[in-house]
């Protein structure tokens, strides 16, 4: 290997990291070229965030040897990298939103160059010649918070650019796009590679960055278990290396044939999210509903729930309508809702489990004056804990302590102590383990067979294939295509999507 | 941050800090000047100092564990205590006898409480539906009211109460003085609000997550509601047991509680951003201070010596905290800014 | 791409503040034609400076992120002890020596908080309370509680010159002090601050996002400690102005007056979650707010009504974005 690190921009050999017992990272070789986009791949916990953070300098490592352009870095730290020419651009692109475009892409450039006057001539200067490399149009003086998001991802890069990046690392950088600007993003990776800039994708949904990139690594617990040139990968086999094992899901089992209609969504419609949206939902049917970001899924998941209020169109549940825009009275008709961001809008991260469950419960258990019965409380939340399998040492650790899968069933048991008629998943298994999603899928079907109306909310087509008997496809707002979850293939489905 | 978590170990626990300290305090100021400070007549005065301020701070406590604050407590106070006294002074008047003056004095504190009920409501519906930051909407508010306690007295103290209006702030039943048994049921009642009834819990569920309780079909706007109503209604108690202590009541009384309000709320462990707070680490922290205050006072340390230490002990007490307390700020601070 | 440029002139702060203070200005105008006069206007340019000093203060650390609640008593000590420090040394002390003097006690103070809450990382209300009660009893308990009206010779000379003065035409007197020009500066250096250095970009960056800052390289501790001992100096220097206008050193001045600067700051446009806040907004906030509690009189209302008054230009100048904001984040889904 030792040739190929002669040129190469990185190269890292033997690289491991031990955090208090734990080994994150366990003898990892990596290269990447000038001008290579490479494809790091890995579950939650594989260990390539650590690797990102030990490239970029926030991490020290255990053991190992690490060369950036060309030279030994025997000491790295975040200044150090930056100067080199490793950027990363983290999900949440660190923009100020307060902050012009060209405030936004000068100001790290600005910044080293340990000026203490701000030049804003030269600040605008900087961006333009940024964005015009990318070959991209962004007025300069607006404010960032005013863009959407896939400019903002595309300041972000120029913001790289204008610091000289010899190396831009991407963590997730397609999860927020759509299918047109993932396109257009590629196009501008194309282009920063003829520059010889290289780029590493960080991303556990890889088929989109492929076919722009050279090679692929693949990571599973600390371990490189995988690389090659891109071309020899596909999702499967991604798939399989990142896991470690195939996994041969059981398909639902039928519906129940003359399953009363549970669920009746007429015309729903909300400008600028969906339109025309019709459908029933029977009991013990899991309904898939998938589309790119931006197709309006998730705004329809959140109606459904009260939580954004349609224009128009009518909810029933039993055949009674449900009051739109009002999560309360969609709580008492009967439906649930496991939203897509765990961490901010499902858990109350600082509280006990217990209380995490028992939150959707206060009602029943109050008593007069409301006063809590606290011990049936917690026995029934207990229950629930225990029923989903929640690996908890102590139900009033507060619920942060739990791994992500865990946590997603904490959510689940407190909507399911409800007794909820229709539940709707949004990502239900984003953010946990594969083991966890297993068991979370499963559960999905043993809903299913006790007559509860499901809606799984999903861009993650093996999920939707293995969950749902009916598979809704969303594009710019509308359902575009109906099908039957065991009628078609993941590529039929992803060819669908995107089409 | 485990200080968060419900069951924890009390010997870990801010309270238990605050324990230590208030049993330290007394200690050192009995020590100090044991005759005076352990003298029936101090404890006696200090009993009757404290409530006033220590209802204010409950008030603060419950708004701050829903992540808010209450900027207008005293400016409710005083607007509640002024028209009860307006009520008392024109529709009774000094010398009007016991039997029906209790009368207008139930009348007059029944008024005092609809007024603090209804300064809460306006200030928990700038909060919820208006979307105002607490901050400023009780800072508005606050203005609001004590601007109209002002236009209704032209800015000068009422005055003139029957004799039984005394009661209330001066008078002790069976060797307990009025206002401290006043305080004892209050906090009592506040506790177990917080701690035993599905409303509290979801006031600590808002505090600890506002958006996971709107996801949890939690009715945040009714959560609010109640706890800006019960800050208004227990501003209005302390109001009335500042006119009854001053025997008047004026626009401006107590103005130097805002601050100590949020002082003792935030020294008894209360999280500024919501999510924990208990009502016994804030009597503790009532405690700590008056102990203080009131040792000082006998060393013939001026009043302004005690805003000194007061300052002192509040931000000692947070950098002992701050392992707690910060990482929650820097949590919280601002969870969806970094696009 | 013009549809990403809000057309937000209409729903800004300062647009809406204007609109309040000229149509305030065109009722008190008719219903007195003396309203509309360089004696008005002098007293309140002059009834602006210490206010107008303070509050581009206190937009500073509102940009940054923060807030302080101290400033009022870092103002108060800082001068209350530099007039002190200059009787007991040198009464014929030259003002601009005083004024030094209090503008470095102030930045010292601030130094405090700013320990505190860049390094300790506390949270910056309660600190600043903290401190409020530290500097106000350490003054009054320390270094003295009695007012203090045989000020330093030089104070009151400063505080006699003008840069003009004149009678109108209808016979009243008017006077524009030199402490004027003290604020202009302070406007003239903070601006310079704010938009011509990295410093200043820095603190509307950390203010918009700390995170980002921070993994930017921006070193955020320093920037808040610059920002908690800028506004400190700021403070010392409207303290000693206030005093020196005043013809006396009060100990008990100023504290009180804090919540109300900071309302002026946040009518102006300043947000409490920071990154957002302009001098020309601030400066506007204070105009409207001492234009309230000097003139309304003027337009039939009585002075009683001057805390209602200010309390709802609080609740609608800030109710209004507020609420515009919630409807658009709840139709935006």
């Amino acid at each position: 290997m030792s040739d190929v690190g002669e040129h190469a921009f990185i190269d890292l050999a033997g690289i491991t990291k031990r955090y208090a017992g734990v080994t994150a990272l366990d003898g990892v070789d990596f290269t990447v070229q000038p001008g290579e986009a490479v494809c790091l791949a890995g579950e939650n916990g594989s260990g390539k965030s650590t690797l990102i953070k030990i490239i970029s300098g926030v991490e020290k490592l255990t053991e190992g040897r690490i060369r950036i352009g060309g030279k030994d870095r025997p000491v790295l730290n975040p200044r150090i990298s930056a100067a080199a020419g490793v950027m990363v651009i983290f999900q949440d692109f660190s923009l100020f939103p307060n902050l012009s475009v060209y405030e936004n892409i000068a100001f790290a450039t600005q910044l080293s160059a340990h000026r203490r006057l701000y030049e804003r001539d030269k600040a605008r200067e900087i961006a333009r010649e940024a964005l015009d490399r990318i070959g991209v149009k962004i007025d300069l003086d607006v404010r960032v918070e005013s863009l959407p998001v896939a400019h903002k991802q595309l300041v972000a890069i120029c913001r790289a650019l204008a610091s000289q990046a010899k190396l831009i690392i991407m963590d997730e950088p397609t999860t927020a796009l759509t299918e047109k600007e993932v396109r257009r993003l590629l196009g501008i990776i194309r282009r920063l590679k003829e520059d010889g800039v290289a780029v590493i994708f960080v991303s556990h949904k890889l088929a989109e960055v492929l076919e722009v990139s050279e090679k692929v690594v693949v990571l599973r617990n600390g371990k490189k278990v995988a690389e090659g040139p891109a071309s020899e990968f596909d999702t499967q086999s991604l798939a399989y290396h990142m896991t470690g094992r195939e996994m041969p899901e059981t398909p639902p089992s039928a519906v129940p044939a003359g399953a009363k209609t549970l669920m009746r969504v007429d015309n729903l419609a909300k400008q600028g999210s969906f339109a025309d949206i019709n459908f029933e939902l029977n009991a013990g049917e899991v309904l898939g509903i998938t589309g790119l970001l931006g197709s309006g899924r998730t705004s329809l998941a959140k109606a459904l729930f009260g939580l954004v209020a349609p224009d128009r169109g009518s909810i029933q549940v039993d055949g009674r309508d449900v009051a739109t825009g009002d999560p309360i009275a969609a709580c008492y008709a009967g439906i649930g809702y496991v939203p897509e961001d765990r961490l901010t809008e499902g858990l109350f991260l600082s509280q006990s489990i217990v209380r995490n469950v028992a939150i959707g419960r206060l009602d029943k258990h109050s008593g007069s004056g409301g006063f809590l019965k606290a011990s049936a409380m917690i026995e029934e939340a207990a229950g629930w804990l225990k029923r989903l399998k929640v690996k908890a040492p102590d139900i009033d650790a507060p619920v942060q302590s739990l791994s992500g899968g865990n946590q997603q069933r904490v959510v689940l048991a407190r909507w399911l102590s409800r007794a909820p008629r229709v539940l709707i998943l949004n990502g239900p298994s984003v953010g946990v383990d594969v083991g966890s999603k297993a068991d979370i899928h499963s559960i999905i079907r043993d809903l299913s067979a006790e007559g509860i109306g499901v809606i799984v909310i999903s861009d993650d087509l093996p999920e939707l294939l293995a969950t749902s008997h009916r598979i809704l496809v969303m594009r710019d707002g509308r359902v575009t295509d109906e099908v039957a979850g065991n009628s078609v293939t993941e590529e039929e489905l992803a060819h669908r999507l995107a089409s | 941050m485990t200080v968060q978590g419900q069951k924890m170990s009390f010997t870990r626990s801010p309270e238990f800090r605050l324990l230590i300290i208030a049993c330290a305090v007394f200690v050192f100021m009995s020590l100090l000047s044991p005759d005076r400070f352990l003298s029936g007549q101090n404890l006696t005065s200090m009993a009757f100092q404290f409530p006033e301020f220590a209802i204010l701070a409950l008030a603060m406590t419950i708004t701050m564990m829903t992540g808010g604050i209450d900027l207008s407590v005293v400016g409710v106070a005083n607007l509640s205590a002024v028209v009860a006294a307006l009520i008392l002074t024109q529709l009774a008047g000094p010398e009007m006898a016991t039997g029906p003056s209790l009368i207008w004095l139930g009348f007059a504190v029944a008024a005092a409480l609809c007024i603090g009920a209804a300064a809460g409501l306006v200030n928990g519906s700038l909060v919820a539906f208006f979307g105002l930051p607490p901050i400023l909407a009780t800072l508005g508010s606050g203005l609001v009211f004590t601007g109209l306690a002002i236009a209704m007295t032209g800015g000068s103290a009422v005055m003139g109460f029957p004799a039984t209006v005394a009661w209330i702030g001066n008078e002790s039943l069976l060797g307990v003085p009025v206002p401290l048994i006043l305080f004892g049921l209050l906090a009592l009642g506040l506790h177990l609000l917080l701690t035993k009834t599905a409303f509290g819990l979801r006031v600590t569920m808002y505090g600890a997550n506002p958006l996971a309780a709107l996801y949890a079909a939690v009715n945040i706007n009714r959560v609010l509601l109640k706890v800006y109503v019960i800050a208004g209604m227990l501003a209005s108690s302390a109001g009335l047991v500042i006119m009854s202590r001053a025997n008047s009541a004026k626009a401006d009384y107590g103005s130097s509680y805002l601050l100590l309000a949020v002082l003792i709320a935030v020294l008894g462990g209360v999280n500024p951003y919501g999510g924990y707070g208990r009502v016994i680490g804030v009597v503790l922290a009532v405690l700590s201070m008056q102990f203080l205050s009131s040792g000082l006072n006998m060393l013939q340390v001026s009043n302004f010596a005690r805003e000194l230490i007061w300052g002192v002990l509040l931000i000692f007490v947070m950098v002992i905290n701050s392992n707690a307390i910060g990482r929650g700020f820097f949590a919280r601070a601002k969870p969806t800014k970094s696009s | 791409m013009n549809k990403w440029v809000p057309q937000d002139f209409w729903t800004r702060n300062e647009t809406l503040v204007s609109g309040v203070i000229v149509l305030f200005c065109v009722a008190a105008t008719l219903s007195d034609p003396l309203f509309l006069s360089v004696t008005t206007l002098s007293d309140l340019l002059r009834a602006s400076i210490v206010i107008g000093i303070l509050a581009i203060g206190a937009m500073l650390v509102l940009v940054s992120g923060g807030i302080d609640v101290s400033f009022t008593a870092i103002a108060v000590f800082a001068m209350y002890s530099a007039t002190v420090f200059s009787l007991a040394v040198w009464p014929d002390m030259p003002w601009p020596v005083i004024f030094l003097i209090s503008t470095a006690i102030g930045a010292l103070l601030g130094a405090i908080n700013g320990v505190f809450i860049a390094f300790f990382g506390l949270p910056t209300l309660i600190v600043t309370l903290g401190t409020l009660s530290v500097f106000r009893g350490f003054l009054l308990t320390f270094i003295g509680s009695q007012r203090i009206s045989a000020l330093p010779p030089e104070m009151r000379d400063f505080s006699r010159g003008v840069i003009a003065r004149g009678t109108t035409e209808a016979g009243s007197f008017y006077s524009f002090p030199w402490a004027l020009a003290a604020l202009v500066a302070v406007i003239v250096l903070t601006w310079f601050i704010l938009h011509k250095t990295m410093l200043g970009r820095s603190i509307y960056a950390i203010g918009g996002s700390t995170e980002s800052a921070r993994r930017l390289g921006i070193n955020v501790k320093a920037t808040q400690f610059f920002v908690y001992v800028y506004v400190g100096a700021l403070a010392g220097l409207a303290g000693i102005i206030h005093g020196s206008m005043g013809r006396m050193a009060d100990p008990f001045s100023l504290v009180g007056l804090e919540l109300s600067v900071i309302a002026a700051v946040v009518l102006g446009g300043a947000r409490l979650i920071g990154g957002y806040g302009t001098l020309t907004g601030t400066l506007l906030g204070v105009a409207l707010i001492v234009i309230v509690q000097n003139s309304l009189i003027v337009v039939g209302i009585p002075t009683t009504w001057q805390s209602v008054a200010i309390g709802l230009l609080i609740l609608i100048g800030t109710g209004v974005p507020a609420y515009r904001a919630k409807r658009a984040a709840t139709r935006a889904g």
